[in-house]
């Protein structure tokens, strides 16, 4: 199991993937948004995401969950 | 002069301008949101203005609610700063028709020059270089390839509308271009509210120079010097120079009096910006586009002519002689602002957070153009710039040592900084040697 955290307080712009998908390790999760940038979080492994922990339009603190991939 | 000045802006650009203003016993009235009650450009102000909460929509980009602090403050001027409203003729026209006075060009010189494609086709018209590119929107992915295959690869993919670097792409072929297209209208319409995209002929070994420009009343624009801004992270700067090493005295005379055409060509008023594209090993330059605007990095003109340029702003805008002799401009010595942001050293992420420290470098020609101060809190609902950390010194040399004292002097923490990347940059071979172009960041960072 992995967990797929925020490297920084962000809104949620986009979520990409979905919940029951199966994703390969660097498929784009969601996008976040943080000073006028957006940074793609990405799965560092492959597998199917069990829990997507937020929606669009969220803001995230550093270190929120955002994902579980098992 | 007019007694009051409504600054539609924040952080270090709010500050400065309103600096200038209480200088010369100008009223200055800040905005600002409900995340920056606390900057100290809102405790400098005479006055301040809560206009909305944290997301820029609903306040600093929100024209109705400046409009109404400028009544209820009965400001008499508005100046935009850059970003938000800066470059928005629609927004200047109502600043007009409301009847306060806009420190800006007019919404027709704004209007021209925002957007790119027409910005190009009326320079090229001109007598300015221009690059090789469309010079209508490019509709679809078979339309971009047809006219990359006229323009050559590599061509950058650019929102028409667009600025700041946001949304630029380059493609080295078809592949590319294909992947990066839809990418490119996507954000285009996101950022910028127009899909319109065109195609440039992109140059490597480039250099980003652009020129000060300073169009005056009686019609004449005048060219203040050039300012290298080559050193770039995700087409987006991150230290400036003037006098630009790679750019000749003859050079430089063409790109001056290109830039003064340029500025003419669209009846420009007060302080903008033309920038270009200089192909290093041609010596030969290309316009990029024209800046509305006063820019970020005008402190390093400052610092080598002496002028405070928002201050010409307000004489220009009120109708007022500027402060200076136009026929005996000088430029001494040399300057170099670095761009403190709020992202780390390594991967340039934004990194929000609680300033815990904050300490400014001071001594001979040091400047420190500041947005926070310890306590403040760095959010995530704007641009990451903290702080413009400006040197001059007598040469080159003198101004890469000094900038290397005060960049290791500058404590700040909380959010992490790329003061350790300014601290490389500065000790880098490549950039000390004067002889880099706008990939130097992507060789420090592989």
């Amino acid at each position: 199991m992995a967990e797929v955290r925020a490297e920084m307080v962000a809104n949620v712009w986009k979520v990409v993937a979905a919940e029951g998908e199966s994703v390969a390790d660097g498929d784009t999760l969601v996008i976040l948004e943080s000073m006028k940038m957006e940074i793609p979080v990405v799965a560092e492994d492959s597998g199917t995401i069990t829990r997507l922990a937020v929606a669009e339009g969220d803001v995230v603190q550093e270190g929120d969950l955002i994902a579980v991939i098992e | 002069m007019f007694e009051s000045v409504l600054v539609a802006n924040r952080g270090e650009i709010a500050r400065r301008v309103i600096a200038s203003a209480r200088r010369l016993g100008i009223r200055a009235i800040a905005v600002y949101s409900e995340a920056d009650a606390d900057l100290p450009y809102v405790a400098e102000a005479d006055q301040a203005v809560l206009i909305g909460p944290a997301a820029p929509a609903s306040s600093y980009l929100d024209r109705d609610a400046i409009l109404a602090a400028a009544r209820a403050t009965a400001a008499q001027a508005i100046h935009p700063g850059y970003g938000f409203l800066a470059e928005n003729p629609e927004f200047a026209a109502s600043v007009l028709t409301a009847g306060f006075i806009w420190i800006g060009p007019s919404p027709e010189s704004m209007a021209q020059m925002g957007d790119k494609i027409n910005a190009r086709n009326l320079m090229e018209r001109a007598g300015v270089p221009v690059s090789a590119g469309t010079r209508e929107p490019v509709a679809d992915v078979q339309a971009a390839l047809a006219a990359a295959d006229q323009i050559g690869y590599p061509v950058m993919i650019k929102a028409s509308a667009g600025g700041g670097g946001i949304g630029m792409t380059a493609a080295a072929d078809s592949g590319q271009l294909t992947a990066g297209f839809e990418t490119a209208r996507t954000r285009a319409e996101r950022f910028f509210g127009n899909p319109a995209i065109l195609l440039e002929r992109y140059v490597e070994r480039a250099r980003h120079v652009e020129v000060q420009i300073l169009g005056l009343p009686d019609g004449r624009v005048l060219a203040l010097g050039e300012r290298d801004c080559s050193v770039q992270r995700r087409h987006q700067k991150v230290a400036e120079e003037t006098p630009s090493p790679g750019v000749s005295p003859q050079l430089r005379a063409r790109m001056l009096a290109a830039a003064s055409q340029a500025g003419e060509a669209v009846s420009y008023l007060g302080a903008g910006t033309v920038e270009c594209l200089v192909d290093v090993d041609a010596q030969d330059f290309m316009f990029l586009e024209m800046n509305t605007r006063l820019q970020v990095e005008h402190p390093v003109t400052e610092l080598v002519t002496g002028i405070d340029l928002v201050e010409q702003q307000f004489l220009i805008a009120a109708g007022e002689p500027i402060t200076f002799d136009p026929a005996h401009v000088t430029s001494n010595g040399h300057a170099i602002e670095l761009r403190i942001y709020a992202e780390d050293s390594k991967r340039f992420l934004p990194s929000p957070g609680l300033i815990e420290e904050w300490v400014e470098p001071a001594g001979p020609g040091i400047r420190v153009d500041a947005g926070y101060r310890s306590g403040n809190r760095v959010t995530p609902y704007y641009d990451p710039l903290l702080a413009k950390l400006c040197v001059h010194g007598t040469d080159r040399t003198q101004a890469l040592d000094r900038a290397a004292a005060a960049a290791a002097a500058f404590g700040i923490s909380g959010p992490k900084t790329n003061l350790q990347f300014h601290a490389e940059l500065l000790e880098s071979a490549e950039f000390r040697s004067g002889d880099y172009d706008t990939s130097l960041v992507s060789r420090l960072r592989p």
